[in-house]
């Protein structure tokens, strides 16, 4: 049954600072609410626990996107519609720039969120594998300071997250070392838009004097976490991309990974497609090689 | 600070162009606030969980789903419902294009592809197909298999920059 407003608090802080500070008051209280796109749908189907919601939507200082010289830090606030409409993120970024274009349709990309998507911590979120690439750090922050944390830790298992009751994510951080990559990102889904994945992936690829310089293949939906394959990238690094290699990396990622079935897709399913689009990628890494 | 612990709070927001005060809970979905206190009916309610697009608005020029939008975070806001693109004199090659492509069936997906179509139209005067397609793509149609609407868009933009 749908829930009754009535029965909700509603507060809008006037900046970061009054936000973390009524965390720390009650931080077990308050849920923060930003574009709405899950908590509202938990809101609809009346199961959404928190009474109190804190609204962190358009907070400025979690809008922003700050580029500097060696690094780009994304406020955990900012729009998949921000992240697309980005120059920096578009060009030097541009695994995370189109898993923001694949993100729901248009009007969700409106309002979901960067750290909307992190936390919430769904296995199938689109955006996650991205980071996993990038090695993205996530910068936290309460009324008692700001940490940083490696993006790889912070998803711990199924819907387990670092994050303490009174902390918010306030922004996402990507060193600017990647122009040298090639990068390969899909979705698989029954539909392009509006469609959860069924299997999600994004890979960085360098070749040095014809063979794996530096590789980076990260999954979604496939695990109860977003995850990398660092087994499958330790068995290309140094290798030639021959038939053999790429083959061989396919069965390696299919035996790394753990998927399920679901109302989605069933785990046989999902362990074929990981395997063709990992031979897909060192394809086109191949491909993009002899042609530079 | 606002509190607002059970109780009603004054939203103050621009709809159409006027200027509308109500007292609502802030946890209202706008959708609800919209169709009730403002008796701006147009507006439909489809999933109620932000994937169809029936319930598509502008705020501030941006297309969201009014479903998924706690009143609370409208304050301030401009919003453009279908009753609003409907008097713009804009949208009228598009409901035209609609008409007469047979765009419309059933109705419940119209207003909000509509409203879509004409945010695309807005930022894309002259879309191509994929274009359209993106820009649609948030907003189902259970009736008309989608062709006859994409056509509708592809007619209305050729008919807004060719004159």
């Amino acid at each position: 049954m749908r829930a009754d407003p009535a029965e909700y608090e509603f507060r809008t802080p006037a900046s970061l600072k009054d936000a973390v500070k009524l965390l720390a008051e009650e931080p077990q209280a308050w849920l923060p609410i930003a574009g709405g796109t899950d908590v509202m749908v938990q809101f609809a189907a009346g199961t959404l626990a928190a009474r109190k919601l804190l609204n962190i939507w358009n907070l400025p200082e979690l809008r922003r996107i700050e580029v500097l010289p060696n690094e780009i830090r994304i406020g955990a606030g900012s729009t998949y519609a921000d992240l697309r409409g980005h120059e920096v993120v578009a060009r030097e970024f541009s695994l995370l720039a189109r898993a923001a274009s694949w993100t729901g349709g248009i009007a969700n990309q409106n309002r979901g969120t960067l750290g909307g998507n992190i936390v919430n911590a769904s296995p199938a979120a689109d955006s996650l594998p991205a980071l996993l690439v990038y090695e993205a750090d996530l910068v936290l922050c309460s009324a008692h300071g700001e940490r940083s944390v490696p993006y790889v830790n912070f998803h711990k298992g199924y819907k387990q997250i670092e994050l303490a009751p009174d902390e918010l994510i306030r922004a996402v951080c990507l060193r600017r070392c990647f122009s040298g990559y090639f990068s390969y990102a899909r979705k698989v889904g029954a539909r392009n838009a509006q469609a959860i994945s069924k299997v999600c992936m994004a890979a960085l690829g360098r070749v040095e004097n014809g063979a794996i310089g530096d590789v980076r293949i990260a999954l979604g939906s496939v695990a109860p976490v977003p995850i990398r394959l660092p087994e499958t990238e330790r068995t290309l690094k140094g290798k030639p991309l021959d038939h053999d290699v790429i083959a061989g990396a396919g069965r390696a990622a299919v035996a790394e990974t753990r998927p399920i079935d679901d109302l989605r897709s069933t785990a046989r399913y999902r362990a074929a497609v990981v395997g063709n689009l990992v031979v897909e990628f060192l394809q086109a890494l191949g491909g993009a090689n002899r042609h530079a | 600070m606002t509190t607002n612990r059970g109780a009603k709070c004054e939203i103050s927001f621009l709809v159409n162009g006027e200027r509308r005060i109500v007292r609502v809970y802030p946890m209202e979905r706008l959708l609800d606030v919209l169709r009730r206190e403002l008796s701006l009916t147009g507006t439909k309610e489809g999933c109620g969980e932000g994937e169809c697009g029936a319930c598509s608005v502008l705020i501030d020029g941006r297309l969201v789903d009014s479903c998924l939008i706690p009143v609370g975070q409208a304050e301030g806001a401009e919003i453009t419902t279908i009753e609003g693109v409907a008097a713009n004199p804009r949208s009228s090659a598009l409901s035209a294009a609609f008409l007469e492509c047979g765009g419309a069936q059933c109705g419940i997906c119209t207003p909000g592809m509509m409203v879509a179509a004409f945010h695309l139209l807005d930022h894309k005067p002259t879309p191509t197909m994929d274009d359209i397609r993106e820009g649609l793509s948030g907003n189902l149609c259970r009736c008309t298999g989608y062709l006859q609407i994409l056509e509708a868009v592809v007619e209305a933009a050729r008919r807004t920059t060719a004159r």
